[in-house]
């Protein structure tokens, strides 16, 4: 599906995120809390890329951050090659309309106070202000048939959908606009079992309608095997290791992306046997000086606590991966 | 004799003029010293209120209508609120969701299982905090001793739950209930807890009722499942066996629609429609609105639980899926 040779869809540069933490008033010291460290990625047009890590590890302020809901303290973002995170916001809104997001809890992302067709005639109303009535009326029911959605919905308000129901018109005011790139930051982990099939089929068949290309942030690995093309796994604000998911899962070259293939549950049993070692993210506020999953690393050596690994690809497997030791 | 033995339990809460909604319509359950049972559903289905139904913990208005629940022998359902003190958080622990709700913030790790402890035993506090560091160190929390004087906020999500664990372990109970325990957590710090609560569980010998929305991680640390659907059992047996070879279609439907069970690219399979709400169950089955198989039959009767299966048209024969594939 993806075509190394067209030009990235969307790519970071160097995009770092720090966030200045309150001063204690004692101290002279000013924390300061790393969410991003120069994470480079490419979105190339069509695909699913998706972002695997665990809380904490910056994959939504990646996701925020691409959207322009947070501008990134030192880096690039682009959009089809137009700079995108330094534009002004009159010329940015065009570009708006191609680039939506679904979020995680369909329970806080409606407005309880809006019936659904105020919900999705803002988007339309807000970055296509040339079109008309007719064509907004017109807009939003083409996007709730697209989306599984009953007409008799457009009065409703929110609380009166299941949570899978409000996933789906989630989707639809993300889809409203016709965007070409679409970020969903974890959009079935609210949800049920029986629901979460449900919406990942719509998500895919909404893909191979309109072209579109996702930016999948999630924690479930098992999503990820069905659903992407490529896989960034991070951690601490860094990408770890960036590689098409089936060699993700075939032959993961970063201790860290072995450590979260062996914790997802299988229905086979028999791996949750074994104990483990406790293990938890470095305070970001202070990371470790070499790399930053070192400390929980089975194989680590002094290079690696003193030095941080850059992305670099894994002889001429097609993996990019941070690790000294990976080969 | 089983350690638990639930039978025909009800619950219901009043809706005014409108009658009572049932919450729970009729399960049965037993459970083994040691054995650990699962329970699977969606949210709605009863799960919990399962579980605060064996405690006899459900709130007003709710109260349990029909049934008993035998804990060695005792109807929990019939002793007094001191009575069931000396069972709950003694003999039965538990373990909820979300451990920053449930650990008290402003008293330190220590004070609260020194507390706890206290309640259920009588002894000095000495020997009560000698204990309590036993066990977070059981638990494998790093240098217990120096965390009993920490508050709760000042550890991360995984430790929060290892301290509920080892609070839940104080009274050496012989059966925990750990509703959706890991639910809140990241995978990796999942997969360490379930695995210390399976090691806990087996060298203990203690019965574990587990309630979550995971099939994989029921496959990983449980022996018997229960899989409940709009406040009854629709399914239980042997967690592999009902894994592998699934009777009721819903429970085929949940395990067909995982992404592990899938083909990579393929579509995935889904169930239609969404859990009714129980204040709205349709006549006869309530799966027959989602189900592929369902007949007039369904539409008209309740199916009772038999061998395991509450259906009148479970799978069998042809394998785990096998049946589901010549219905489409």
């Amino acid at each position: 599906m993806t075509d190394p040779t067209n030009d990235p869809i969307i790519e970071t540069r160097g995009v770092e995120m720090r966030f200045s933490l309150p001063t204690h008033f004692l101290s002279r010291e000013k924390p300061v809390l790393h969410a991003l460290s120069g994470v480079d990625v490419k979105i190339q047009e069509g695909e699913t890329f998706c972002v695997v890590g665990e809380s904490g590890c910056g994959k939504t302020t990646l996701g925020r951050a691409i959207m322009g809901l947070l501008t990134p303290s030192a880096g690039e973002i682009y959009f089809r090659g137009k700079r995108i995170d330094t534009m002004a916001e009159d010329t940015r809104k065009p570009i708006r309309a191609d680039m939506q997001m679904v979020f995680q809890n369909p329970y806080a992302s409606l407005n309880p106070r809006r019936n659904v067709f105020q919900t999705l005639s803002e988007p339309i109303r807000h970055l296509m202000p040339e079109k008309s009535a007719i064509d907004v009326r017109a807009q939003v029911e083409a996007v709730l048939d697209a989306t599984g959605c009953d007409q008799s919905w457009q009065r409703k308000l929110p609380h009166e959908f299941s949570g899978g129901q409000r996933q789906r018109i989630a989707i639809a005011r993300a889809l409203v606009t016709n965007p070409a790139f679409v970020v969903a930051d974890e959009p079935i982990s609210a949800l049920d079992v029986s629901i979460q099939a449900q919406i990942l089929n719509l998500l895919s068949d909404l893909q191979d309608e309109r072209g579109l290309t996702y930016m999948f942030i999630t924690h479930d690995l098992s999503v990820v095997e069905h659903f992407g093309d490529r896989v960034a796994v991070m951690y601490l604000g860094q990408v770890m290791e960036l590689a098409a998911t089936d060699k993700i899962f075939d032959a993961p070259k970063h201790p860290y992306t072995q450590l979260l293939l062996d914790a997802i549950p299988k229905l086979s049993g028999g791996s949750f046997d074994a104990p483990r070692t406790p293990g938890e993210l470095p305070d970001p506020v202070n990371p470790p000086p070499g790399c930053p999953f070192a400390p929980r690393c089975p194989i680590a050596q002094d290079i690696c606590r003193a030095e941080r690994p850059q992305l670099r690809e894994i002889r001429t497997s097609g993996t990019m991966a941070a690790c000294h030791l990976a080969e | 004799m089983a350690l638990l033995d639930v039978k025909n339990l009800h619950v219901a809460f009043p809706r005014g003029k409108k009658g009572d909604v049932e919450a729970l319509r009729g399960v049965d359950l037993t459970l083994e010293k040691g054995q650990r049972l699962g329970v699977v559903g969606e949210s709605g289905a009863g799960k919990s209120m399962l579980a605060f139904a064996i405690l006899n913990l459900i709130a007003d208005p709710g109260r349990v209508t029909q049934g008993s629940v035998t804990f060695d022998g005792q109807n929990l359902l019939e002793l007094s609120e001191r009575q069931i003190r000396r069972i709950r958080g003694n003999r039965i622990s538990m373990i909820f969701q979300d451990p920053m709700v449930t650990l008290n913030p402003v008293l330190t790790i220590g004070k609260q299982m020194i507390e706890t402890l206290k309640a259920h035993r009588s002894i000095s506090t000495r020997e009560a905090r000698r204990l309590s560091v036993e066990k977070l160190n059981l638990v494998a929390i790093p240098s217990a001793a120096s965390r009993m004087d920490s508050y709760p906020h000042e550890l991360s999500g995984g430790l929060r739950q290892r301290v509920v664990i080892a609070i839940a372990l104080l009274t050496d109970p012989e059966l925990i209930i750990a509703d959706e325990p890991t639910t809140a957590l990241d995978v990796t710090i999942q997969a360490e807890i379930m695995s210390l609560i399976l090691r806990l569980c087996r060298e203990n010998e203690v019965a574990l009722i587990l309630i979550t929305h995971d099939l994989g991680v029921v496959a990983e640390v449980t022996e018997r499942l229960m899989i409940m659907y709009a406040g009854k059992c629709v399914e239980t047996g042997r967690t592999r066996d009902i894994i592998d070879a699934p009777k009721h279609p819903y429970a085929v439907g949940l395990l067909k629609a995982l992404p592990q069970n899938s083909t990579k690219g393929a579509k995935l399979y889904q169930i239609p429609g969404s859990m009714p709400p129980i204040t709205n169950l349709p006549v006869g089955c309530p799966y027959h609105p989602r189900c592929e198989r369902a007949t007039d039959k369904c539409r008209a009767a309740i199916p009772p639980l038999a061998h395991g299966v509450a259906c009148f048209h479970p799978m069998h024969e042809n394998g785990p899926y096998g049946d589901m594939e010549a219905a489409q």
